[in-house]
């Protein structure tokens, strides 16, 4: 699936339109903790987390992350939204838990 | 590339807003010489998970990263409280992170483990009252 097909799936709150829209999400990864997201999350996922700092931009800009998807009903700290819209990472956010999020891309990536 | 580029940064202290700055900068500067993916990807952990220790536990510092022909060598330098017992402190999991910081996603303990695993060699310098000086070195 492409970042623009999941931006535009209505599943989530699209926080930032970022650029590179055309580029592969291909699967998805969970994680809070960043220093373990830093060095665990593949090229082109969509990451799942409840960490909505000006951290959490810098480890999706590091890994080349296709997006974040802020779950639980967290959002970005101003800096963070600054941060975003500035370096043009996509981030979206539902108000479902993690698990539920992340479980809805990966239907829609597998079926 | 046949001379070495050096690079330096300087890292605030206890500003989380600018952390990662010396990493994303890093990074783009080895994605315009055309490197591999994997070691881009490898420097940018060392380099980000050294930065955040340098906010987090000594107060900022100073990075140089030097990319030669052969490698790109990466060397944290601060005037912080020093690391007592190294040994631990590479401990995976082992953390005197505080609250703040773990509020933000860090103190896990897996910040100097992950540098070893993504660097070829990590040598770690450090006095107690003096500071530490992290050397990292990533094979081309
Ligand atoms: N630059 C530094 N100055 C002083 N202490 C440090 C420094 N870097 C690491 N440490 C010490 O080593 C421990 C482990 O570091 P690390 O593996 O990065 O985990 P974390 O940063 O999550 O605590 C830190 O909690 C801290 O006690
Ligand atoms: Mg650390």
């Amino acid at each position: 699936m492409t970042l623009r097909e999941l931006v535009d799936s209505g599943l989530f709150q699209v926080v930032n339109r970022g650029e590179e829209l055309d580029r592969t999400v291909d699967r998805v990864f969970c994680c809070d903790l960043l220093s373990v997201a830093m060095c665990n999350a593949p090229a082109g996922c969509a990451w799942v987390t409840v960490m909505g700092n000006i951290n959490t931009l810098a480890v999706v800009a590091l890994t080349d992350a296709a997006c974040v998807i802020l779950a639980g009903g967290v959002q970005l700290d101003p800096p963070a939204a600054q941060r975003a819209v500035q370096q043009g990472i996509t981030v979206l956010a539902t108000d479902q838990p993690v698990f539920e999020a992340a479980l809805a891309v990966h239907q829609r990536l597998h079926g | 590339m046949d001379e070495s580029l050096t690079l330096h940064f300087t890292v605030p202290p206890d500003d989380f807003t600018r952390a990662g700055e010396a990493s994303s900068s890093t990074k783009a500067t080895l994605k315009q010489l055309g490197l591999p993916a994997d070691v881009i990807r490898r420097v940018s952990i060392v380099m980000y998970e050294g930065e955040i220790n340098m906010v987090i536990h000594a107060n900022g510092g100073e990075i140089t990263v030097t990319i030669s022909p052969d490698q790109i060598t990466m060397v944290l330098k601060d005037a912080g409280p020093g690391i007592p017992d190294i040994q631990q402190a590479m401990q995976a999991g082992w953390s005197t992170a505080s609250g703040a910081a773990r509020d933000l996603g860090f103190g896990a303990g897996m910040g100097l483990p992950n540098m070893k695993k993504c660097a070829d060699t990590l040598d770690i310098d450090s006095t107690v009252g003096v500071g530490t000086t992290v050397t990292a070195v990533v094979r081309l």
